[in-house]
């Protein structure tokens, strides 16, 4: 459905000429996330600055039956901040105000658009710190962390996004302006909260969130393990959690990745090995202390070949800052690709690592891989070159059987990244008829039109007759589903 | 085109854009200009002026090329973009294209500099400058009102003159340095020049300033008149020809534009130039300077083409520090452009201003009293968004404290 020059003109009525996005130019920067694979331009970009504006234009929007698509900083890896259909795309990046910090209760009260890092930057000098850490924290915004219930290193050991939202408002698809959850504890009734965390703007628009502060950790040590094989590295990460230990963060980088990071950032890790575990503790001091001792003792039963410590706080961020940024220096290595987010439970990390290498070999692709090895949640990227005719099919068909690799092993489609439009299709080798039509016809509450980002997050025909059907995303030419 | 495949979409360089974090708009950030770019490149669009207006827009502080991991040389491939606009005459009616030209014809000539510098004498001297300013005559005027609210106070007749050859004065001989005076610099702050020259040669360089020496081109390499640029860019390069072991610059804006004369020229002699191009402050870090006390506190401004063009950042903090008594704060965000880019503040008065009120809100937090920047162009334009805030605040080039500094063998 494309939008009418009257519908311009309102949506200006409601956020003023600078709130609005419509020239082909403009609109076309916002035809993609960072899963550039997915290309759907939106009719109209509008900028509101307010819940106000926002649930302004949702009304409007909903009486003219023109679909949304709700965006943050547009990080994503799924294909969710994109307009399959057109519609009204709402940007939420000039809503990004710390409204309320509330060191007494330990939370916050942001808007939607507030990047991510920015809310621990502001509360650090106080000692405390937002703990959800997707890697895409320096740039991705807070709404979009709560709308793909985002994970990270760190939520290894601290929970994903879900666990740090304490409340929210949402502008629902039918244009009622809600607040679920808050400060107080044990609140009586339904967790809508949990609800609307993870619901990839399926429900509404999210336009104020309060989450949990954490105080920060007494101590940290970063330690660096490098492994001559990657079994020999997923073996350590198994043996360490099956010690009973939680790491705050425990992942693993391959040599591919290592050589682009050392090229890009120059962040320190060792080039060579085949893989390397990046292994942080935080907490009391005592405790780190005594936990790292076994680690290392883990690590070099497992054949490591050097261990390392990060001697200070630069050193830390320097491995860091190569580990978050890794998505971005693929474009170093290779000039496309695919990103899994497969789960395995994490026991069977050596397992499927074995067959990783498999698939990469079987179809000549190089994997590189850079992933939260303690929970188990993959993130190989699978590079080809779509100029080299069949190597994109190549890399499709590997993608496809690594996934059923990882779901025969009992894991599941996706970890952190969300579902989006590009694992919307996946959801039924997960879930059951029954399943996906009771989650369909819970999006319906919220949103009764199905105006809010449709063709997202579940598939577009339900097995059963009662599903909600959107209407059926039409796609450019050459877009891969 | 391989620079722009490089972009792998990740979003980090955006909140490191000034105009993404004014606007939040995908299209005025690097990497929707990128996606803008490719997409001409590939065809997909064509070069509009409503494109060019989002590239206008861009200040080339080049903020994203320290954040991309991938490494797109977001710099020049903006450069080779505004250079095919301006070649084809694409025109965007918002983009002050007068003032632009008005500029690039006026900087580079030191002719034309030096015969508008007494009338700017005459009316700062003459008191019609107070007049003007405090009642506001300029209000109506826009261009003429930004122009006049940057102009620093002219120096002097006799001023601080700059030999064309200044001798070795202590240290152990170092070889021979050529200097080059840059436009705006050489007019209207000659005593960070002078300053420059003395502290080289209490450092042991012989200091030559070859006076054929004309404009770096740095203006129109970064507004994509490529042409000109490389015309400047050649003259420059044979005015230096004689022998010299390094080439030094203290505008950040030229000594970035010097350093990729090779990239730009693409022969031998040019990019032998480049190889021997260094900022002030990466050749005085590691040279015997006896310097006094100066009880001051400083915060530093990374100018945009020494922290992002050069990637010079610790040097001129470390020179900074050397000097004893002086405190140097960290100011927030230094590396964030503060609106001045090159011609930039003239030509996108409101953009700048924005940019310039945010600096100047971050430098009030410092506390400090001088704040230090490699580039007369940030010089001026912090010190009219410190002035406008009712800053008291006084801005220099770091060469200048440690010119104060200075204790010179008898």
């Amino acid at each position: 459905m494309s939008v009418e020059a009257g519908l311009i003109r309102a949506l200006t009525g409601i956020v003023g000429r600078a709130g609005v996005v419509a020239t082909l130019e403009g609109r076309l920067t916002y035809e993609c996330d960072m899963h550039t694979f997915y290309k759907g331009i939106p009719d109209v970009v509008v900028l509101p600055e307010s819940a106000e504006q926002a649930a302004a234009v949702v009304r409007l929007c909903r009486g003219a039956h023109v679909p949304i698509v709700p965006r943050g900083s547009g990080t994503g890896l799924i294909g969710g901040a994109m307009a399959p259909q057109g519609g009204v795309m709402v940007s939420m990046t000039r809503m990004n105000r710390i409204l309320e910090v509330d060191i007494a209760n330990r939370c916050a009260t942001v808007e939607p658009g507030l990047i991510n890092l920015w809310l621990s930057n502001a509360t650090r000098e106080r000692g405390y710190f937002f703990a959800p850490d997707p890697s895409s924290q320096m740039v991705s915004s807070i709404g979009g962390n709560v709308s793909t219930n985002a994970g990270g290193p760190h939520c290894l050991k601290y929970g994903i996004t879900v666990n740090h939202i304490l409340g929210l408002q949402m502008v629902t698809g039918a244009g009622e302006v809600v607040w679920v959850g808050g400060k107080a504890q044990d609140r009586p009734g339904y967790d809508l909260t949990g609800v609307m965390v993870g619901a990839e703007g399926t429900f509404g628009l999210v336009t104020a969130v309060m989450v949990r502060l954490l105080h920060l950790p007494e101590d940290v040590k970063t330690l660096l393990a490098s492994f001559s094989t990657i079994e020999d590295a997923s073996e350590t990460v198994s043996a360490i959690i099956a010690d009973g230990i939680v790491p705050a963060a425990l992942e693993m980088l391959d040599e591919v990745m290592i050589r682009a990071i050392e090229e890009g950032i120059h962040a320190g890790y060792p080039k060579g090995a085949s893989a390397v575990l990046l292994i942080e503790l935080d907490g009391p001091r005592a405790e780190i202390e005594a936990q790292a001792v076994r680690i290392e003792k883990i690590c070099r039963d497992h054949l490591a070949l050097e261990l390392r410590v990060a001697q200070n706080d630069a050193e830390r961020a320097l491995l860091w800052k190569g580990r978050k940024e890794a998505a971005g220096v693929i474009g170093r290595i290779t000039p496309s690709w695919l990103l899994q987010d497969a789960v395995v439970p994490r026991s069977k990390l050596p397992q499927v690592m074995r067959e990783m290498l498999a698939i990469s070999a079987r179809h000549r692709l190089v994997f590189a891989n850079v992933f939260h090895a303690g929970d188990g949640n993959l993130h190989p990227i699978i590079c080809y070159d779509d100029r080299v005719p069949g190597e994109l099919d190549r890399a499709k068909q590997a993608n496809e059987e690594l996934l059923h690799a990882c779901l025969q092993l009992g894991g599941s489609v996706t970890g952190e990244h969300g579902v989006g439009l590009d694992k919307a299709k996946n959801l039924p080798y997960q879930f059951a008829d029954a399943d996906l039509n009771f989650m369909a016809r819970l999006r319906r509450v919220f949103d009764p039109d199905g105006i809010m980002n449709p063709g997202k997050l579940l598939p577009d025909h339900p097995a059963c007759g009662e599903g909600f059907r959107p209407v059926a995303p039409t796609l450019p030419g050459g877009t891969w589903v | 085109m391989e620079g722009l495949r490089a972009c792998v979409h990740c979003g980090i360089c955006l909140p490191q854009c000034p105009t993404y974090r004014v606007l939040g708009e995908e299209m005025d950030s690097p990497r929707g200009r990128i996606y803008l770019m490719r997409a001409a490149a590939d065809g997909r669009i064509a070069l509009t002026p409503t494109l060019a207006r989002h590239l206008d827009l861009c200040l080339g502080c080049r903020g994203c090329e320290t954040a991309c991991p991938s490494g797109v040389p977001f710099g020049s491939l903006l450069e080779a973009t505004r250079g095919q606009i301006e070649r084809r005459g694409i025109r965007s009616p918002e983009s002050d294209q007068g003032t632009l030209s008005l500029l690039l014809a006026l900087f580079p000539y030191p002719d034309r500099m030096a015969a508008l510098l007494p009338a700017l004498r005459l009316y700062q001297g003459s008191g019609l400058q107070a007049l003007v300013r405090g009642l506001g005559l300029l209000a109506p005027f826009r261009r003429l009102r930004t122009m006049e609210a940057l102009l620093p106070r002219v120096p002097g007749v006799g001023s601080a003159r700059l030999e064309e050859l200044t001798p070795a004065r202590g240290g152990k001989p170092r070889g021979r340095a050529g200097l080059l005076v840059g436009c705006v610099q050489r007019f209207f702050y000659p005593d960070v020049n002078a300053q420059t020259a003395r502290l080289l040669a209490a450092a042991g360089y012989e200091v030559v300033a070859p006076r054929e020496q004309g404009c770096c081109g740095a203006l129109h390499l970064h507004s994509g008149r490529l042409d000109d640029f490389r015309a400047m860019a050649k003259q420059l390069v044979a005015s230096f020809r004689g022998d010299v072991d390094v080439i030094v610059a203290n505008a950040a804006g030229c000594g970035s534009a010097l350093k990729e004369y090779g990239h730009w020229l693409q022969d031998p002699e040019a990019e032998a130039f480049s190889q021997k191009v260094k900022d002030i402050s990466e050749v005085l870090v590691d040279a015997d300077l006896p310097l006094g006390e100066l009880p001051v506190t400083v915060t530093y401004q990374d100018a945009c083409h020494l922290a992002h063009g050069q990637k010079v950042r610790a040097e001129p903090r470390a020179l900074l520090r050397r000097i004893p008594g002086l405190k140097l704060v960290e100011l927030a965000e230094s590396d964030l452009c503060c609106g001045s880019a090159g011609v930039y503040n003239l030509v996108e008065p409101g953009m700048a201003a924005e940019l310039g009120r945010r600096t100047a809100e971050r430098i009030r937090e410092t506390g400090a009293s001088i704040v230090a920047a490699g580039n007369p162009g940030c010089i001026m334009q912090m010190d009219r968004a410190c002035r406008a805030l009712g800053l008291n605040v006084e801005i220099v080039h770091p060469v200048s404290l440690l010119a104060r500094a200075l204790r010179e063998a008898p």
